[in-house]
């Protein structure tokens, strides 16, 4: 093999090379994007995972400590702070820009609303009763 | 800067929530605990409110729903009867639900608010989590709507049964699931109200069968259903704050159940097929219209004034038909006077009486009943051997022995009170019906047994009238 022969296929190598890379390229920025955004949403979605199967763990061991007396106050506060909804209601009608998200998002802060106040309240109503013998 | 001190707030109110069940685990730590539970929720409003890029128009509306949805619960709180707390509870739930039917809808219509993509281009996992929170409230609201009818007596408190019921509720949910599915590939409005629909349907059909005395299960099923909803909604939104507090609700609804099924010995699934209880589900072989009528001893309150005076140790069990007839006042004035005579009087409660989990602790805590004479199945049912005198106010399947001894009965394994073992039984009946399980009661036709027919609370102010006297 002369020296000319190698160069050449040496070039035509790097040639082939040049294009391959130029096409991975073009396959890589078209899925960079989509890559990127799945990794963005799934990682995010495991630590919510992992934060919700921890609160059900909390909420089971709490909530088998409650005594059994106090299990319609417990259904009270439970109502109550469930309705914690009203987070995400008021982000929609305080973020919204369009009629139909304004309006969804003020009729939920109102229903949650009803819930928040109620539910507390009974609750302190119903515990105030409880009290001990003399 | 702001989403950190968002996330902070979130984090402290969570820890408040979870601070306020803990102090329902004695009746002292309870208040303390419910004021925990408002600081948290009055700091994550706080917080959200604060949250940046938030127009004074939007301000202003979220202060008005406020202050509308505020005024209107503080109302229902303070006006509401004790003895009305189980539809008030099942309204409540409902609330929760269409709230969390509307925050799916508002980040339908509007998801850059939260992040999760534009209109009708909304990630794939949001719609997941989105169609789920959407079904799931949308079952909740329509579930408590018709336990909410149901316990209201809006509509009868019989089971509503019919043939297929459970094959059509059966086809509804796969329906839902093939919706779901589609929802997710299209993103399609038309789908999303579709799924709405159909859960609103599904919620309204599982809800049906079931009767009245099972409330305790349905409600408490509810109460967890609505923290699934909210749990739903904060995957949607990527918030902290709601899947915490959706995680702590839904396991506290789904505790309850469970202890709500153990009280009646039956599955969870046995309970939600509901017709338990209809005419059609029970012979009862021996007693109803047919059968001879077997003797039972009645007195007169009078006499039962008379025996109790002289009983040392006397055991009062109260039922739904207490809270009907709204007698738990007059008990504990007869309880008052009894423990003058020098008895010792202490309450026993079944974990399923009532309408709603501990429904008979509070009906007797409003009537100024001291907790700690209050009891637990599993804490008295010792002490029935040693009483003179049971007096079963409003109860019925709960005493019954049958559970123990009859294995074709309805009630077969369910754990009852054993008032049997006390010397003297009192009864206070309208009649001889049976009870919800329409079995009927053996205790009626013992000898130490002795029925007061009447109206509850009259027969027990006749009774309390005796006493003075």
């Amino acid at each position: 093999m002369n020296p000319t022969e190698l160069a050449n296929q040496a070039s035509a190598t790097a040639e082939r090379a040049l294009a391959l890379a130029a096409q991975a390229r073009i396959m890589a920025e078209s899925t960079a994007p989509a890559v990127v955004q799945a990794a963005g949403h799934a990682e995010p979605f495991l630590l919510l995972l992992t934060i919700f199967l921890l609160a059900c763990f909390v909420g089971y061991h709490v909530v088998w400590n409650v005594t059994p007396a106090l299990h319609s106050p417990l259904m009270g506060v439970t109502n109550a702070i469930s309705s914690v909804i009203v987070v995400g209601a008021i982000l929609a009608t305080g973020l919204g820009d369009s009629i139909a998200a304004k309006v969804f998002g003020f009729l939920a802060v109102t229903l949650a609303s009803v819930n928040i106040f109620g539910g507390f309240l009974v609750t302190r109503r119903m515990l105030a009763m409880f009290k001990k013998r003399g | 800067m702001a989403q950190t001190f968002s996330t902070l707030a979130y984090i402290v109110a969570s820890v408040l929530f979870i601070l306020a069940l803990r102090g329902l685990s004695h009746p002292e730590t309870s208040r303390r605990g419910n004021l925990y539970g408002m600081v948290g929720m009055g700091i994550a409003i706080l917080a959200t409110l604060f949250h940046a890029g938030m127009g004074v128009g939007g301000f202003g509306l979220i202060i008005a729903g406020l202050a509308i949805g505020g005024g209107i619960g503080a109302y229902l709180a303070n006006r509401i009867q004790m003895t009305a707390l189980p539809q008030l509870v099942a309204a409540f739930h409902s609330l929760v639900g269409m709230a969390a039917v509307l925050v799916a809808a508002a980040a339908f219509y509007n998801p850059e608010s939260f992040g999760i993509g534009h209109p009708g281009d909304i990630h794939a996992g949001s719609l997941v989590e989105m169609s789920l929170g959407l079904a799931i409230g949308a079952i909740t609201f329509s579930g408590s709507v018709i336990a909410f009818a149901k316990l209201q007596a809006l509509m009868s408190g019989a089971p509503i049964t019919f043939k297929g019921q459970h094959w059509l509720n059966l086809g509804l949910g796969v329906l839902l699931l093939v919706l779901v599915i589609a929802f997710v590939a299209t993103g399609s409005a038309v789908l999303f109200w579709l799924i709405a629909l159909l859960a609103f349907a599904l919620g309204f059909l599982l809800i049906i069968p079931i009767g009245g005395a099972d409330m305790p299960v349905v409600v408490s099923m509810l109460n967890s259903y609505s923290g699934w909803a909210a749990a739903g909604i904060g995957f949607t939104l990527g918030n902290l704050l709601l899947i915490v507090t959706g995680a702590l609700v839904g396991a506290s609804g789904a505790i309850l159940s469970y202890i709500m099924c153990k009280g009646m010995n039956r599955s969870i699934v046995n309970v939600l097929l509901g017709g338990f209880g209809s005419d059609s589900g029970v012979a009862s072989p021996a007693g109803g219209g047919g059968g001879p009528a077997r003797p039972v001893k009645s007195g007169s309150p009078e006499d039962a004034a008379y025996i109790m005076k002289n009983a040392q140790k006397i055991i009062i069990v109260p039922g739904y038909g207490m809270a009907v007839a709204q007698a738990q006042q007059v008990l504990r004035e007869m309880a008052d006077l009894l423990k003058k005579e020098g008895a010792e009087v202490s309450y026993a409660i079944h974990p399923v009486a009532g309408r709603m989990p501990g429904h008979m602790n509070v009906l007797l805590a409003e009537a100024n009943v001291p907790y700690d004479e209050v009891h637990e199945l599993e804490e008295i049912n010792p002490e029935f051997a040693e009483a003179d005198v049971a007096f079963v106010i409003g109860a019925n399947d709960v005493t019954n022995p049958a559970a123990k001894t009859d294995k074709s009965s309805a009630i077969y394994g369910m754990p009852i009170l054993d008032v049997e073992r006390a010397k003297t039984v009192f009864f206070i009946k309208r009649g001889m019906a049976s009870g919800y399980a329409g079995v009927e009661n053996e205790l009626f036709f013992r000898d130490n047994t002795m029925m007061l027919f009447g109206d509850a609370k009259k027969v027990t102010q006749q009774v309390v009238q005796a006493l003075q006297h």
